[in-house]
């Protein structure tokens, strides 16, 4: 055979574009500028939002959510979705106020909060993982059995009671107005933000919600990082549990009622493909302050809940259609 | 342009000046191209030449971004797949577009069946319609099976009904023998026989020589997104082609080769499945071609998903590398240095959403990251490396692998696999649906693989390349192992007569 040389051995290069036209014109940098503009509309709304603490309160509508939305983002790119995560809540929240009533202390109550979490997570996990079924269907069953157990173990009573130390996860500062929920955010914002885009584990899961099939062919475990994604969301909800149930100091089994909506409604906002495949951590961020803003920019409105509710269904299908309604029209242009 | 046979006629379809870019690359520049009826126009290019582009401009799947399309001199726009339809355009796609859960009727009058007066679909006339169309083109499918009971090449009949039915004008074959057996491409010469007497213009794209000399009456060539010549078939000849295909003229097919063969690295006893294939046994060398012949649905990509992990053998023994092992996944066999190059690219292969750098990486995720963190750098030293070898055509690294073209999809399979250094490949058909200049390009490679001291398991359906690569042959006929021929011993009477199942009636 006569060499191929012939045709040049031409380098490809690296980046069809710079990492800085990538970056503004992505659907992050057009949230961001989203923020910014409900922020001086909240300005200009109230004279009480740039309060410092009315601003460091305004951070408890979103924080408890988005540490739940971050795990979430990592179920709904695999191509799954979690719709129990509230329902794990309230289970959690009801275990925990029946171990204060034994007298146990704060540290083993986050301890069997967390183990309870995971609990529920794997449960989830061996379900969609193990037995292959519908993660949409597995987690409707699971939302309505895990909020079930906690209904039929409190009825119409509530628990409360918890130690004073307990307090400080969900009402506790670290400093002036940070509050101690507001550290572990940005510190859980941080590990799933190395995670998803930093490690093998987030390549996978990446690939999992493009390909499933070439995933697996690929050498990728597919059903061990379903299962350990769903553990992680269980654990990130007993998180939420803790703060919420601190935050309240009492637990109802109506705790955290509807929160999967606004935490899926969150998800999607920032910009992770509901079908899977696509995400960021930062977008999933930046959608959680948003998120937060309109709910207290609406509150200090004096805008009633149920408003806020119809809201948040509009939103979810505004963000859901955008990107497809964009992809269209950019289609019909032609590149 | 050339004259028709009939200078009389006037094309049914003209294509004038079509231009398609996309972000980085320009598919089509200025492109012409006239279908005439009762004529088959073969369209040959490399992959990337354009083809897919043009095919999916003609079915109203992508808007040109200039340019004219006309039928019957009048200018049309195909602006929706329904618009084309309706004009009297149809495709009959390399993979076929049909819908596994409806019945063979149902794929066939889908979007246009026969209503009852009460504007409900008149199921009883929609089977008859469907069994006089099936019955035209000679093809022995009940109407009311399911299409998912079909195989492939039955697939492709109902696809030619449906074409009929909606009375087109204009058929686009899109390499339609590339799943198909011997027989089965004989029937489908037939057909195209047959539309041919019934006045449609066929166009028809092909990567096999014989088969555009067989059947085309007219020929146009694409290189890069241009039509570089086009003409009548018989004023020409392949070689003439294939220089003006690959703007080069191309050696020897396959390149030729002495291999010092080493130990045996792969041994496999007794390797059955509940109701695939049973009872295989075979080994392979380093530095060794094995080939796999045998007719589609003959059990050998099925034989190769058990080696390779993903579904489970119901008995039999593996041996790497003087090792009994079980391979219990895809990550197990890689770990063993055991790798597959699958058949069907788009599902199985290639991740069409992430980028070409992901898709190479990911495999060797183990070598490239640190402790678990991936380390980009790393990741496109390594897309670097195998893109350049493999003669890659992108516009960037971070190009999605959805966007290139069929042959640059494999490229990009081929390197994902290799990039984890394996010790044994099993390559399933690994240049189907690709062009003579990367196919060459392919077995090029291949053949430096085994002198490297590579075990190479390859899967293969054509002929030509079984006995140009192999080494060594095994033929499997309906899940069973029925021959292994020497390739001193090997010929095409040999291998399709094992294949087929006809008894040797003491030839060779």
């Amino acid at each position: 055979m006569s060499s191929t040389d012939t045709k040049q051995g031409t380098s490809i290069p690296d980046r069809l574009r710079s990492p800085f036209t990538r970056a503004i014109t992505s659907w992050e940098f057009l949230l961001l500028c989203v923020a910014i503009l409900i922020f001086f509309l909240n300005v200009q709304a109230s004279p009480y939002f740039l309060d410092p603490w009315n601003l460091s309160d305004a951070t408890f509508n979103f924080t408890e959510k988005a540490m739940i939305a971050f795990a979430m983002a990592l179920v709904i790119i695999s191509g799954e979705i979690d719709l129990s995560v509230a329902s794990i809540i309230a289970l959690v929240s009801t275990c925990m106020g029946f171990l204060v009533q034994l007298g146990v202390d704060t540290p083993a109550l986050v301890a069997a909060a967390i183990l309870v979490g995971a609990a529920c997570g794997a449960f989830n996990g061996v379900l969609v993982a193990g037995l292959g079924l519908p993660s949409i269907v597995v987690t409707i069953g699971t939302l309505s059995l895990f909020r079930g157990i906690a209904y039929i173990v409190l009825g119409d009573k509530a628990y409360s009671g918890y130690p004073e130390s307990f307090a400080f996860f969900g009402q506790g500062y670290v400093w002036w107005v940070i509050t101690f929920e507001m550290v572990l955010f940005a510190v859980v914002a941080l590990l799933f933000y190395v995670l998803l885009h930093r490690t093998s584990f987030g390549r996978s899961t990446i690939a999992i919600g493009n390909n499933p099939t070439a995933a697996l062919f690929a050498g990728i475990r597919v059903a061990r990082v379903k299962f350990f994604l769903f553990v992680l969301t269980g654990i990130m909800s007993a998180v939420a549990a803790v703060c919420l149930t601190s935050r309240l100091g009492s637990t109802r089994p109506s705790i955290a009622a509807g929160w999967e909506l606004e935490i899926v409604t969150m998800v999607v906002l920032g910009g992770v493909n509901i079908l899977g495949g696509a995400g960021t951590i930062p977008g999933v961020v930046i959608a959680a302050i948003v998120m937060g803003m309109v709910t207290f920019g609406l509150g200090l409105l004096n805008v009633p809940g149920i408003v806020m509710s119809i809201f948040i269904g509009l939103l979810l299908i505004g963000v859901i259609a955008l990107p497809i309604i964009i992809r269209r029209a950019r289609q019909r242009v032609g590149s | 342009m050339a004259i028709p046979v009939n200078s009389s006629q006037s094309p049914i379809l003209s294509l004038n000046g079509i231009v398609k870019t996309f972000p980085g690359v320009k598919a089509l520049s200025s492109v012409s191209l006239d279908l005439y009826a009762g004529q088959v126009t073969a369209l040959i290019g490399e992959n990337g030449a354009g083809k897919s582009t043009l095919v999916k401009v003609l079915t109203g799947i992508y808007q040109p971004n200039s340019g004219t399309i006309s039928i019957d001199g009048q200018v049309v726009s195909l602006a929706t797949p329904t618009h084309a339809a309706r004009a009297g355009v149809t495709a009959i796609h390399q993979e076929t577009v049909l819908f596994d859960e409806l019945t063979v009727a149902e794929n066939i009058f889908i979007g246009h069946a026969p209503r009852t007066r009460f504007k409900l679909v008149d199921w009883r006339a929609m089977n008859r319609n469907a069994a006089a169309l099936l019955e035209q083109i000679g093809a022995s499918i009940k109407p009311t099976s399911l299409l998912r009971d079909l195989g492939i090449a039955n697939k492709h009949l109902v696809a030619i009904a449906r074409a009929l039915s909606i009375d087109a004008r204009v058929v686009i074959m899109d390499e339609p023998t590339a799943a198909l057996s011997y027989k089965e491409i004989e029937e489908l010469y037939l057909l195209v026989e047959q539309l041919k007497a019934d006045g449609k213009a066929i166009l028809f794209i092909s990567h096999k020589f014989d088969e555009i000399f067989h059947i085309a009456d007219r020929y146009s060539v694409f290189r890069d997104g241009e039509l570089v010549d086009d003409g009548m078939i018989a004023d020409t000849s392949s070689a003439t082609l294939v220089k003006k295909m690959v703007g080069r003229s191309v050696g020897s097919i396959y390149p030729s080769r002495t291999n010092e063969l080493g130990e045996t690295i792969l041994r496999v006893e007794g390797f059955s499945h509940a109701t695939e294939f049973d009872d295989i046994n075979f080994s392979v060398k380093k530095g060794e071609i094995l080939g796999f012949y045998g007719l589609v649905g003959a059990g050998r990509s099925e034989c190769m998903h058990s080696l390779f992990g993903v579904t489970r053998p119901s008995a039999g023994k593996l041996t790497v590398s003087g090792k009994s092992v079980t391979l219990k996944s895809p990550a197990d066999a890689i770990a063993h240095g055991l790798v597959y190059v699958p058949e069907d690219r788009g599902q199985q292969g290639a991740i069409t959403g992430l980028s070409i750098v992901d898709n190479i990486a990911l495999p060797s995720m183990k070598a490239t990251s640190n402790k678990g963190f991936v380390r980009m750098a790393q990741e496109y030293a390594l897309a670097r490396d195998y893109t350049q070898r493999l003669e890659l055509k992108a516009a960037a690294l971070d190009q999605l692998v959805g966007e290139l073209s069929g042959g640059n999809q494999q490229k990009v399979v081929i390197a994902k696999w290799l990039a984890t250094k394996p010790a044994i490949i099993i390559l399933d058909e690994p240049t189907k649906g690709i062009d003579i200049g990367s196919k060459a390009a392919v077995h090029l490679f291949m053949s430096e693989l085994a002198s490297q001291g590579l075990a190479i398991i390859m899967v293969s359906s054509e002929i030509p390349e079984i006995i140009g690569m192999a080494d060594r042959v095994i033929v499997m006929r309906e899940g069973r192992q029925v021959a292994e021929i020497e390739s001193e011993s090997v010929s095409p009477e040999l291998l399709v007569s094992a294949a087929a199942g006809i008894a040797e009636a003491g030839t060779a």
